[in-house]
């Protein structure tokens, strides 16, 4: 229990924080406004190549993807609160105290985890403004935003991990180099992954991106294979605890090195 | 309250603690004390002698490779958990959230440490007001002053009311008044809150103001141990150096020291008349005074308190001291 409450005064430092810079608001705001623009526009007549399947239209096509890569842009970067915390001693503060190790990260990765709700609100509203019919409802587009909610909390844990063991501000930036791309395009969010080559489809079957874009976008469609989506949000579930785990455990590391 | 339980153990006990970072590096050689509860015990030694170390060890956030240490009668490396619901720690760094109020910053660290409700909020109030900081209260601490800033990070120690707290060099960085201030603060809390502290610190005069026992740390090891009355009786005293109108020859200058009380090792290099005196600030009327006599011009004087340099140098025995000093005559 005091884990918990720990954990959501640990989310309310963060969030708080996140609101008093209208500018980082702003940004995490517009972001994802911009990638649904862009790509909309970019891949449009993805549509046209013979073969494509899924979406009534291409928005509606997308739009699990734009929230999938939101969630691993923003999430990637949390490990910087953390190396921005070693910095100034506050880790040290912490972890002199007696909370849990465990509030550090989960604290950390719910506020990744609200934000990201936030700007997948905001995707929605876009969308159906733009004329995405989203055939799965309220519901469907719930499981879209639990399933990049599931795939945040792994890359945020995974960032903190990183940001722990190596205490280096390049860490953090190099795993949303090589990661979040490349992940992203490994994965059916832009491309149903039947037009992909063999190599990417078999890669794409064990990337946790694409089983999140899966989810989210059998979810909205009509008659939704519900099999599918449990298994893909179980898998999601499983990967974001070992995730969580991972990065509590790199504490220790974190203190041999102090 | 005389005679409480944990009289009998020291508040702070440490034993033969060695810490080994990779490559070799030993920051702590067997370092033992123990700190008697109610008292502020000062670590004195310059950056990297092992300091900040035996504080973390003794705080939880780092393990010893050999020995053992107690905090507040329990033992640090099986108890951690326990050991950090009695300590408050204010390290080296100023460690305030920026982006968060000051009474957010102290609501928070008293909630990690299971305060709650009015008992919280009236605790948070009293520290605001003890240390000056109501009317910034509910502004970020970003825009704090440096002192400010320093002392909402020792008031966020002592939300919980801690049996142990660990100041690491707390006033590194700060401007004269505000480290006064820190200091009248620090003597107030062992005085009326009967806390014990274990005080880092590289400033001689600082562990002089407020430390009723010292241990001087150099290369891991302690090298002394007294009371700062005791350390500075080892010394020969406060250097005063004359400067004078003209260069002198040996005999009219020293010959009219010779009748000074308490003043001893006088010796002139060139203009320059340098001696030590057992009170520095007595000893200069009546050096001015022979000097006067004997018909010598004085230009300046100076007077300084045994530094931190004379202490540890003397402490751990290097020869290189006289070497690189001018010789006495």
């Amino acid at each position: 229990m005091t884990a918990i409450a720990e954990s959501l005064y640990m989310t309310q430092r963060h969030t708080r924080a996140l609101l008093r810079q209208p500018w980082f608001v702003a940004m995490t705001l517009v972001q994802p406004m911009v990638w649904l623009f862009l790509f909309g526009q970019l891949f449009k007549s993805v549509t046209e190549i013979p073969g494509f399947v899924g979406g009534a239209s291409y928005l509606d096509y997308l739009m699990p993807g734009v929230v999938v890569m939101t969630a691993m842009f923003s999430s990637g970067w949390s490990g910087m609160g953390t190396i921005d915390d070693i910095d100034r001693g506050l880790m040290d503060r912490f972890l002199v105290g007696p909370l849990h190790r465990s509030a550090l990260i989960v604290g950390r990765i719910v506020h990744e985890g609200i934000s990201l709700i936030v700007q997948a609100l905001i995707i929605g509203g876009i969308g159906l403004l733009l004329g995405a019919r989203l055939e799965g409802g309220p519901l469907g587009f719930g499981v879209l935003v639990l399933a990049s909610v599931l795939l945040a909390f792994a890359f945020a844990s995974l960032s903190n991990a990183l940001a722990l063991t190596l205490r280096q501000r390049e860490s953090v930036i190099g795993i949303n180099q090589f990661m979040v791309l490349p992940l992203t395009f490994l994965s059916a969010a832009f491309m149903p992954l039947s037009l992909a080559p063999d190599w990417i489809q078999t890669f794409a079957r064990f990337n946790p991106v694409n089983w999140a874009v899966e989810a989210g976008r059998e979810a909205l469609v009509a008659n939704a294979d519900w099999s599918l989506i449990v298994s893909r949000l179980v898998a999601l579930g499983v990967i974001a605890t070992i995730c969580a785990w991972m990065a509590t455990g790199a504490f220790r590391s974190y203190q041999r090195s102090v | 309250m005389i005679g409480q339980q944990h009289t009998a153990s020291p508040a702070i006990g440490a034993d033969g603690l060695v810490k080994r970072y990779a490559g070799d590096v030993t920051a702590l050689d067997g370092i033992g004390f123990s700190v008697e509860a109610g008292t502020i015990f000062g670590l004195l030694g310059p950056n990297g002698a092992g300091k900040s170390t035996t504080v973390k060890i003794l705080t939880t956030l780092s393990r010893p490779d050999k020995g053992s240490a107690t905090v507040a009668g329990i033992d640090v490396i099986r108890h951690p958990e326990r050991v950090r619901r009695v300590i408050g720690s204010v390290g080296q760094r100023i460690a305030v959230d920026p982006e968060a109020t000051g009474r957010e910053n102290l609501i928070l660290e008293g909630r990690l440490h299971g305060l709650r409700g009015s008992t919280l909020r009236g605790r948070v109030d009293e520290l605001l007001g003890h240390f000056g900081l109501r009317d910034a209260a509910n502004r970020v601490a970003r825009t704090y002053s440096g002192g400010m800033q320093r002392k909402l990070d020792v008031a966020m120690g002592l939300v919980h009311r801690p049996r142990v707290l660990f100041l690491d060099e707390p006033t590194t960085g700060l401007d004269p008044e505000a480290r006064a201030d820190l200091w009248a603060e620090i003597a107030r809390l062992t005085r009326s809150d009967g806390l014990t502290i274990l005080l880092t610190t590289h400033y001689l005069e600082e562990a002089d103001r407020l430390a009723a026992r010292l241990a001087i740390v150099d290369r891991g090891r302690i090298v002394a141990e007294g009371t700062p009355e005791e350390l500075k009786a080892d010394l020969r005293g406060d250097a005063i150096q004359v400067e004078l109108q003209q260069t002198e020859t040996m005999g009219r200058a020293t010959s009219a020291l010779a009748g000074v009380a308490g003043l001893h090792e006088a010796t002139l290099d060139g203009r320059v008349l340098r001696a030590r005196a057992d009170h520095g600030a007595s000893a200069v009327p009546a050096v001015l005074s022979a000097l006067e006599l004997a018909g010598v011009g004085v230009v300046s004087v100076t007077v300084a308190r045994p530094s931190l340099d004379d202490v540890y140098l003397r402490h751990t025995g290097r020869a290189f001291r006289h070497e690189t000093q001018e010789t006495y005559a």
